[in-house]
């Protein structure tokens, strides 16, 4: 199989800001080890893609990020990750605001069982981002018109938001995230249960949403994380294979494990 | 390849083997749609002949009879000035008055010997009240349709003896009889005049006693039921917490009773008979079947959405409480509907408590002596006085239409908060 066609890894970044550290973090679950020592750095200038084989930790990974794994109560991690230059894992950090501040989106679109409006406003609400009603209703709407689903739904905000279709709701979850104006959004899989056009959108609204948000992306597809990211990590059995700018990572691996899987020898 | 030979002959989906199976498939279909709409009948016949059981028992309780009665007060014994009705001490002048003697008086005068038998022991009541209301009749003669006695009232029905039957026929003939709908069922209490008892006394009973139920073990069963799949560990202690829930459950419900009599009577000396005791009773026994039905409500909440709302900063308590509760409402509710029911049925834990006295008021607070409609029923069904038995079905009617209201309000909550997603 030839290797992806690359595009969008023009913009090579000069002296990216560094939004988020990890040094040396492992995660395990009760026993197993499923993230091994891995280190990585996060810009806002470039959206980040992680790719790799099934079960290779990468979305794992990405839940230490904003804590999420704290949810599962046999996971345990170890290592340093820096939010800012601060520890989220320390006893400053509070989890709460750590999660409005590094957002998330699933990979099955999950919007709450309420209208569009309330799901987008939720978030503002519970942070006291709004002081009122009319300032709420703006954030709404820049909220929505940032995910790029403004024009679609803005004449049935009243409407349950689990009556959209797939991508309209995968939006709105974003919508939902970009809401409390976080600084980094973790996107686990994003595209995956959803229609080729509806990906394509997505995929764009990713393409807008950089620069203003560090994002994050994981992806079993490779042409997605070609398409849409300018630096790519490689994970393989819990362990960072390798760590580049996405031009390199897909037209030439340093590593033979990454140029076998980019090639199709596995997967 | 090794061990796989291709088939030489292809399936033949015509031949008789197949065409017996199909056959097979279909018989048994048609069996299983059988056996099933023949439990559906079995079940609609049963309910169907006790609800025609008890309407055509019951429904006559809701009846009395009545009879005229002129009493003439300026010829009676009675001595009640009517200027004492007005004012402060207008109940103790009432209070101090014979009006039964004066109303006995009467009957015996209008029918003859063993007239006064005629007339219900709670006929003078309504002669009382009345008064109350207009001092005036106390100044001529007037007509006074009264509760004919609980023997008399069976000759309306065709059910007593001839020379009773006879005096009915004339009296009828006369024209001093007439039927109407019993007012003083649905506003009395318990009495031993089958004619003069009422349902008011217990519906009230049961009401307040559910109201304590309702309240102590909706939050206790929803907040537990909450800390178990939300908050607590999973270790030993936990699982012992929910064996015995779960044991709890399936608990006979005299024990509960038992219970109550020693905790809340016994050692804390909590009123006798009172809806209070028997409210915590009956919280005790429900709660664990809200616990039960509140866990598995929460469990089907799907992660998804405590994912979505953990991501996008919600603290553990909005989660449950923004998220996770509103979804899984209806399921509690349906589990508080099935532990209500039971609830407002039980009778066995209550006796234990003292709620089966003979209570002839209706209570005014949680903490006053009163029964509950169940307890009713099994005291008027265990009454020697025919009159009994229909007052009996128009209590068990009385009961169903409570048990349907509380339902029908739970099932209205139910699919109010019921979403889709």
């Amino acid at each position: 199989m030839e290797a992806p066609a690359v595009e969008g890894a023009e913009a090579a970044p000069q002296a990216p800001s560094l939004k988020m550290r990890a040094s040396g973090v492992s995660v395990w679950y009760g026993a197993k080890k499923a993230v091994d020592n891995v280190s990585i750095d996060i810009t806002t200038e470039n959206v980040t893609a992680f790719i790799g084989p099934s079960g290779c930790g990468k979305s794992t990974f990405l839940r230490a990020l904003n804590r999420m794994n704290d949810t599962i109560p046999s996971a345990r991690t170890e290592g340093l990750i820096e939010l800012e230059g601060e520890d989220i894992y320390g006893s400053a950090m509070d989890v709460v605001q750590l999660r409005a501040r590094v957002g998330m989106v699933f990979q099955k679109p999950n919007p709450f069982p309420k209208s569009i409006f309330e799901n987008v406003a939720y978030g503002p609400r519970i942070h006291g981002l709004a002081k009122d009603k009319t300032e709420l209703e703006e954030m709404v709407e820049r909220s929505l018109k940032r995910a790029g689903l403004w024009d679609e739904v803005k004449d049935r905000l009243t409407e349950s938001g689990t009556a959209l279709s797939g991508g309209q709701q995968q939006r709105l979850c974003i919508a939902r995230a970009i809401a409390v104006d976080p600084e980094v959004i973790l996107m686990d899989e994003p595209a995956s249960a959803l229609d080729p056009i509806a990906t394509a959108r997505i995929e764009e609204l990713i393409h807008d949403l950089r620069g203003r948000y560090a994002i994050v992306i994981v992806t079993h597809n490779m042409q997605q994380a070609a398409r849409v990211s300018q630096r790519t990590a490689f994970f393989h059995l819990g362990e960072l294979i390798e760590y580049g700018e996405t031009s390199q990572i897909f037209t030439n691996p340093r590593v033979p494990r990454t140029k076998d899987y980019i090639t199709g020898r596995y997967g | 390849m090794d061990g796989l030979t291709v088939d030489p002959t292809p399936t033949d989906w015509g031949s008789n083997d197949m065409r017996k199976r199909i056959a097979r498939r279909y018989r048994s279909e048609k069996r299983f749609r059988a056996v099933g709409f023949a439990a559906i009948a079995t079940s609609v016949g049963f309910l169907a002949f006790l609800l025609i059981t008890m309407m055509s028992n019951g429904l006559a309780g809701f009846v009395e009879t009545r009879i005229e009665v002129p009493i003439d007060f300026p010829k009676s014994s009675l001595f009640l000035d009517p200027a004492s009705l007005k004012g402060d001490g207008a109940r103790a002048a009432l209070a101090a008055a014979d009006i039964e003697g004066s109303v006995a008086e009467a009957a015996e005068a209008r029918f003859g010997p063993g007239g006064a038998n005629l007339v219900s022991e709670a006929a003078w009541l309504r002669v009382r009240d009345l008064i109350a209301e207009n001092p005036a009749l106390l100044e001529g003669k007037s007509i006074f349709s009264l509760p004919v006695s609980g023997d008399f009232d069976l000759a309306a029905k065709g059910d007593a003896p001839p020379p009773v039957e006879a005096r009915y026929a004339r009296l009828k003939s006369e024209g001093a009889i007439s039927r109407g709908f019993n007012f003083g069922f649905m506003s009395g209490s318990d009495a031993t005049d089958p004619a003069a008892v009422g349902i008011w006394g217990a519906f009230k009973g049961s009401l307040l006693t559910m109201i304590v139920t309702i309240v102590l073990a909706f939050p206790i069963g929803v907040f537990s039921a909450l800390y178990l799949e939300e908050y607590a560990p999973r270790n030993r202690w936990t699982d012992l917490i929910e064996v015995s829930i779960n044991n709890l459950a399936a608990v006979p419900s005299i024990i509960f009773g038992l219970l109550g009599l020693a905790v809340f009577l016994n050692f804390m000396h909590l009123p006798r008979s009172a809806p209070l005791v028997g409210g915590l009773t009956l919280a005790l026994m429900t709660m664990p079947v809200i616990v039960i039905a509140g866990r598995n409500a929460i469990k089907s909440v799907p992660p998804s959405v405590r994912d979505a709302a953990l991501g996008v900063g919600a603290s553990p308590v909005q989660v449950v409480f923004h998220h996770v509760l509103p979804l899984a409402l209806p399921g509690i509710l349906t589990g508080t509907i099935i532990g209500m029911a039971r609830a407002l049925g039980e009778t066995a834990p209550l006796l234990m408590i003292g709620m089966r006295a003979f209570i002839a008021t209706p209570p005014g607070g949680i903490s006053e002596p009163a029964t509950v409609l169940p307890v009713q029923i099994f005291l008027w069904s265990d009454e020697v006085s025919h009159g009994f038995i229909e007052k009996t079905s128009a209590a068990i009617i009385v009961l169903l239409l409570f048990l349907l209201a509380m339902n029908g309000l739970a099932i209205y909550l139910r699919n109010k908060f019921e979403r889709t997603w």
